[in-house]
């Protein structure tokens, strides 16, 4: 699915990814946790293509596809969907009206006709109602006036409605109650399939409880250090990162 | 004086000269009219046209923006009848249609009969024989304005509508113009009387083919106490045409006048406000919508006076430019000795898309009143990059996010207008200048 190959990346002549290698296969579920300043987001956002971002070296490729040679929305046609850390407010842009580009844009570039508005409504509703999204809020500017965690979950409910191949989530976690954190969690569940893949970026075992990982990997200064099965997220939560911020730098 | 007689005219003052002389005996008026016209043609004859060295045109420089004067529009033939037809705007809109075609009123694709309860109307040629001169005031705006006087000097078409006191009209009017045919210039004057208490919605839509068409409007409203006005504006004037267009607004005590306008069209269009408040207590609100792409240019000059207690005024200019496109923005809030508690706020936002494009805004306040609130500002800038990346990172492709984020920006602004179906047509219009950016 996702197969990433000594990636070096920097902004502003910075270099933050350092070598990174990580192999996802169709279906898994791979948790990526690291001390803050490791460079996960700005692993996300190279994937996402970001342009602020300058790839030095390596190489990511999408079910072979070359990630590196397509524009974001491209990307995101392809089949990659990144849900932010911090997503954006866009006044002025209602969050039916960006749902309805975004679901038809991706239709377009993959050769299908738009969805007729009726069909999109209902879809919206459907995927909305099992997250807990209310109408008004969808009538609202992207996330303008929503709080931390109901921006989290209209990043799930994007997700729900676009069906990409591969997620990355971007500490989709921070900010959520834990109603709220539940309710995600099972968004995000019910769209587990063995065609679909995920990167799962945290820094609490508290998601993983939730979404169970298959793999885990530890990132530090730019690279992936180490990895193991979901055992090594409860091994970080007790003895945490020194170990590996040490042997990074060496 | 600043009135310095030139011997030399250029090329359009001659063209104007001799165009009145041929003329302006047999326009609409009286002794006293004809006059007045003579009067308004010496100021351009004896001063020619406004260069950028007059501080009030130093962004819109008249006399190079028309070398050429272009000739008085011909009688309207019935091929130029049916060509109006298919320009006329604002099709699905239900209002009563007074439509104009090169200036000339035009029965066949006019659809206004009766006009609303309440409502009345006088043409313009009548009205001059009943009312005289003062039909051609320039109103609120100041005195030797070209555009103004270029009107008052050729005007012979237009309404004078009256709103009877107390009555609110429900059904908007509307008054379009269409400029088809050969190049030409064309005149028109909407006079607007609002009796005490009284409402009504105008709306004013300019289209036109493409030639390099001269067009001239004074849209003159005056509201009497109490009176609730509503003006919406579509100029959708042809890429080719030298659009001059001024409002003139007098408001009495406790009255509210709205305002928007979309800039669509023209190759270059001014757009002048001249609003006064001369009863307490009233309100504004003028807003203003704007786009241009290649090498057009759009100018909004304002002065809004307040001249009475407690008013307050808004301000809003939004503008999106592509190419080499140029929006200016000149507005100024006086506030006269003595109109205390004023309440105004100007605000001149302009979005550019390509590196050609350029804004300039000018906002000023002149204050001499001490206990008021009085505020402008101006932006100019591009389209946030992390924004669009989200969007992008959605699957939305480059243009088509740059155009939701576009369509938010002015959005903002069409989003005043009440009326559903003229909103969706001004955001229509809209949608269909982000696809060709022209
Ligand atoms: N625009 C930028 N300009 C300069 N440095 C940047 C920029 N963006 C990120 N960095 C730097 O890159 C490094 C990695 O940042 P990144 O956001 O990828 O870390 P992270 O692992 O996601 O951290 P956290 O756990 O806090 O979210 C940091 O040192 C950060 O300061
Ligand atoms: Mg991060």
């Amino acid at each position: 699915m996702l197969s990433i190959k000594n990636l070096h990346a920097s902004i502003e002549d910075k270099p933050i990814l350092r070598g990174l290698d990580l192999d996802v296969k169709p279906g898994e579920v791979h948790a990526i946790m690291g001390p803050n300043g490791s460079g996960k987001s700005t692993l996300s956002y190279v994937l996402a293509g970001k342009e602020d971002y300058e790839v030095t070296d390596g190489s990511a490729t999408l079910d072979g596809e070359d990630l590196f040679a397509m524009e974001a929305d491209e990307r995101a046609a392809a089949g990659l969907f990144l849900a932010f850390q911090y997503p954006l407010e866009i006044p002025g842009v209602a969050t039916m009206t960006f749902l309805k580009a975004a679901l038809n844009a991706q239709r377009r570039a993959r050769g299908e006709g738009d969805l007729p508005t009726p069909q999109f409504m209902k879809l919206v509703r459907e995927k909305a109602d099992g997250l807990g999204i209310s109408t008004d809020m969808l009538k609202r500017g992207l996330n303008v006036g929503f709080s931390g965690g109901e921006k989290k979950r209209n990043e799930i409910l994007q997700m729900a409605l676009l069906e990409p191949k591969l997620c990355v989530l971007d500490e989709t976690d921070s900010g959520l109650d834990i109603d709220a954190l539940k309710v995600v969690s099972e968004g995000v569940n019910a769209l587990r399939a063995k065609n679909r893949s995920f990167v799962v970026i945290t820094h609490y075992q508290r998601l993983l409880d939730h979404i169970r990982p298959d793999i885990v990997h530890v990132m530090a200064k730019g690279r992936i250090v180490r990895t193991g099965g979901p055992e090594l997220a409860h091994e970080l939560e007790a003895r945490g990162y020194a170990d590996y911020v040490g042997e990074a730098a060496a | 004086m600043n009135a310095e007689v030139r011997s030399i005219r250029t090329a359009a003052e001659s063209a104007l000269v001799e165009a009145f002389a041929a003329v302006g005996p047999s326009l609409p008026g009286g002794a006293d009219v004809t006059e007045r016209r003579a009067a308004a043609l010496r100021e351009i004859a004896e001063r020619g046209l406004p260069t950028r060295r007059v501080e009030d045109w130093k962004y819109f420089d008249l006399r190079a923006l028309m070398r050429e004067a272009r000739p008085l529009a011909a009688p309207i033939s019935d091929a130029e009848i049916e060509a109006a037809r298919a320009l006329l705007p604002l099709a699905g809109f239900d209002a009563a249609r007074i439509v104009f075609v090169n200036g000339q009123f035009c029965a066949a694709l006019s659809d206004f009969d009766p006009l609303p309860e309440g409502a009345s109307a006088t043409w313009l040629a009548d009205a001059l024989g009943d009312d005289g001169a003062a039909l051609l005031d320039r109103g609120e705006a100041p005195a030797g304005n070209a555009a103004v006087a270029l009107n008052a000097a050729f005007v012979a078409d237009g309404i004078v509508l009256r709103i009877a006191p107390g009555v609110a009209v429900a059904r908007p009017i509307h008054v379009a113009n269409v400029q088809t045919g050969a190049a030409h210039a064309a005149f028109g004057r909407v006079a607007v009387t609002a009796g005490e208490g009284a409402s009504a919605t105008i709306v004013e839509s300019h289209v036109g083919s493409p030639e390099g068409h001269q067009t001239n409007t004074h849209v003159a409203v005056t509201l009497a106490d109490r009176a609730d006005v509503t003006l919406v504006k579509l100029q959708d004037e042809g890429l080719g045409t030298l659009h001059l267009a001024t409002l003139t607004a007098t408001l009495g005590a406790g009255a509210k006048l709205s305002s928007l306008a979309l800039s669509a069209g023209s190759a270059a269009a001014r757009q002048q406000v001249y609003l006064a408040f001369r009863g307490d207590r009233s309100t504004a609100e003028i807003r203003g919508a704007g786009f241009a792409g290649a090498r057009r240019l759009l100018d909004t000059t304002l002065v809004v006076e307040h001249d009475a207690l407690g008013c307050a005024s808004r301000e809003h200019f939004k503008t999106a430019l592509d190419g080499e496109a140029r929006s200016v923005f000149q507005g100024k809030i006086v506030v006269k000795p003595g109109a205390q508690k004023t309440d105004g706020k100007m605000m001149a936002q302009a979005l550019l898309l390509s590196e050609g494009a350029e804004a300039d805004a000018k906002p000023e306040l002149e204050i001499f009143a001490d206990d008021v609130v009085c505020g402008h500002g101006a932006t100019v800038g591009a389209l946030d990059d992390e924004l669009l990346f989200y969007l992008k990172s959605r699957g939305i492709p480059q243009k088509e996010a740059e155009a939701l984020m576009v369509q938010a920006f002015v959005g903002e602004v069409i989003e005043t207008v009440e009326h559903e179906a003229l909103r969706d047509a001004l955001t229509a219009r809209s949608e269909r200048w982000l696809i060709a950016r022209d």
